[in-house]
């Protein structure tokens, strides 16, 4: 029966059918075009905000806002973002360094080297990690790790002094940039662990195969097939950490003593971030003040979006490379 | 340079799934074997149990004895790593490693063994490409990509990529199954040459291939639906496809059934 008249209408039935599409598309294209658009206008009203907010404060402002190092909007109105910038990307640089290599062991380790068993677990808990509220890593910081790194700073200090970042006359250990660059780098740990685990685990078999047919060991395989195919996505990851280091606001706050200098040592107490000190200041800051935060937080956000730009660049090229490959 | 190997009572499982039973035969130096049979009755598997790349797959053992010139390749002490540098592998699907320059392609094995010098690894590289019958097209542009090559170079790259670390025996798994005619003859030619000093043993399912190349030819089948794979019988090729001792093997040449 319904054969019949299917066979009866086929004609009209593609038409009809094509047109039934072309209805449920209208809306759809309106919602999504709609939405992008809609997007697209609350990021420009922010942006609109967020400008008209900081020009006032910066034409207040009596230094240099790119170089100056001290932050007094509210008395003397000089302030810059030198420091701020300095200690933003200090920290972030020294907690990647920090979680690289251990986040890309343990992506190879899940990938290459646990037991299914084991693996899956693992990965779940190295997930978990990142659920964990930043504010409780920055009290676990303050309240466990700066002493606990006391020691070990202190002999860092006694042998490697010479070397700058482990130089400093004066007080050893406490809150440093150390303990807040650990603190980042156990926060960004698993993302990078987690992007780079999939990419390892998308290396094709037959790749695999080439090396260990070889005579390769399971490191040289890894090093000859699996590392080289999952540079570009382990290095977007270790971009996206970078940027999660860098906005990383209330750990830091806790962690940092909000001190106004530049310099690389990193076991001496000092260390401040534009995102702590928007933290720290918001509170109790006046109009040039909020405009002067307002104005340090653009500049965050231009230094992550210059990361940002600069992995897709890196991705990029490598990906061209593929194709010539292909 | 090249080595006798002896196969008996072998088994090999993926977990516990038994893919190949009670194999046992003789691959003679410098020569050509040739495995055919129907899809699934298991050459691959029993190809990848001679260079102990069959426990690579998570589950997968061997039981049974393996001789490379009388030296069991499944001995107490004896390392896969190891192994796998004595007897080299091509694959079905050229797989050079795509980050890798022509040139990097056929180090990387040199390289696995050691230090060793840049004059040394040119030499090599180049006799390499030489002996695979793919230098004069390659030898301009060695610094490029090896997966930029075509199939068939790709394949010939594979092999010279095998070949650099001087094994005694070459395993060849369908190495032509994904080419054009052309390549596949290039690489047949290639095969006749290198059985000069290699024992080398191939898998195909093109019969005229087979008979072509091969000295000894081996027929795998299935006992049975989901029983496992077995060695039905191994002759002299030329034997084997005039004069067939089994009615399985006569209607697996003639092609009345695989
Ligand atoms: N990785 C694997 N895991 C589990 N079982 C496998 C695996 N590879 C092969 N098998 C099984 O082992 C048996 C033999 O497979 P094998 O690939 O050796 O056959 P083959 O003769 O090479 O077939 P073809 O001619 O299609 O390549 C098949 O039943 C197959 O399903
Ligand atoms: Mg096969």
């Amino acid at each position: 029966m319904t054969i019949k008249t299917e066979i009866r209408e086929g004609g009209p039935a593609t038409s009809r059918s094509a047109s039934r599409r072309s209805h449920g598309e209208a809306p759809f294209r309106f919602l999504s075009t709609g939405a992008g658009v809609l997007l697209l206008g609350i990021m420009a009203a922010i942006a609109v905000f967020l400008i008209g907010e900081a020009i006032p404060a910066l034409r207040a402002d009596k230094g240099n806002f790119l170089t100056e190092l001290t932050w007094d909007p509210n008395s003397s109105q000089v302030f810059g973002i030198g420091a701020l910038a300095f200690g933003t990307v200090l920290s972030s640089a020294l907690a990647l360094v920090i979680a690289m290599p251990i986040a890309v062991g343990v992506a190879l380790f899940i990938s290459h080297y646990a037991p299914r068993r084991l693996a899956g677990p693992l990965g779940y808990l190295i997930d978990l990690l990142a659920a964990v509220p930043s504010v409780i890593y920055g009290l676990w910081g303050v309240a466990f790790l700066v002493p606990l790194l006391r020691e070990p700073s202190q002999w860092l200090n006694d042998t490697f002094g010479w070397f700058p970042l482990f130089a400093g006359e004066g007080a050893i250990g406490g809150k440093t940039m150390l303990a807040g660059g650990i603190v980042l780098a156990i926060m960004i740990l698993p993302i990078i662990a987690a992007i780079s685990r999939e990419v390892f685990l998308q290396v094709p078999k037959m790749n695999e195969e080439a090396a260990l047919a070889l005579g390769a060991t399971r490191w040289e395989m890894i090093r000859m097939a699996v590392l080289p195919f999952g540079r570009p996505g382990v290095i977007s990851a270790a971009m996206l950490g970078l940027g999660r280091a860098m906005g990383e606001t209330i750990a830091v706050a806790l962690i940092f003593p909000a001190t106004f200098g530049i310099s690389f040592q990193i076991l001496t107490p000092q260390g401040n971030s534009i995102a702590a000190n928007i933290a720290n200041g918001f509170g109790e800051a006046g109009d040039i003040g909020r405009g002067a935060l307002i104005a340090s937080g653009l500049v965050l956000f231009i230094i992550t979006l210059l990361v940002n730009m600069a992995a897709r660049m890196i991705i990029n090229r490598r990906k061209e490379l593929m194709k010539a490959d292909t | 340079m090249s080595k006798q190997i002896q196969v008996s009572g072998l088994d090999a499982y993926y977990g516990s799934h038994k893919a190949i039973e009670d194999v046992s035969m003789t691959i003679e130096p410098r020569s050509i074997t040739a495995f055919i049979g129907p899809s699934g009755c298991g050459k691959s598997t029993f190809l990848r149990t001679l260079n102990r790349m069959h426990e690579v797959i998570p589950g997968a053992r061997v039981e049974g004895k393996v001789l490379l010139d009388g030296d069991d390749l499944y001995g107490g002490n004896v390392e896969p790593v190891s192994v796998r540098r004595m007897i080299g592998m091509v694959f079905q699907r050229p797989n050079p490693f795509p980050t890798m320059s022509i040139y990097d392609n056929v180090a990387a094995g040199l390289r696995l063994n050691g230090r060793i010098s840049k004059s040394r690894l040119d030499d090599t590289v180049e006799e390499s490409l030489k002996g695979a019958n793919l230098w004069n097209e390659v030898k301009d542009r060695l610094s490029k990509p090896g997966a930029g090559l075509s199939g068939g170079q790709q394949q010939r790259l594979c092999i010279a990529r095998a070949i650099a670390v001087k094994p005694q025996v070459l395993l060849m798994d369908e190495p032509c199954s994904a080419l054009d005619p052309i390549s596949t003859l290039a690489i047949e030619d290639l095969m006749a040459k290198l059985k000069d000093d290699y024992t080398i043993v191939i898998v195909t399912h093109n019969m005229q291939q087979a008979a072509r190349v091969s000295d000894r030819t081996a027929f795998f089948n299935l006992a049975e639906q989901g029983k496992p794979g077995k060695v039905i019988e191994m002759d002299e090729t030329s034997r084997m496809f005039t004069n067939p001792s089994h009615k399985a093997t006569e209607d697996y040449i003639t092609g009345r059934f695989g």
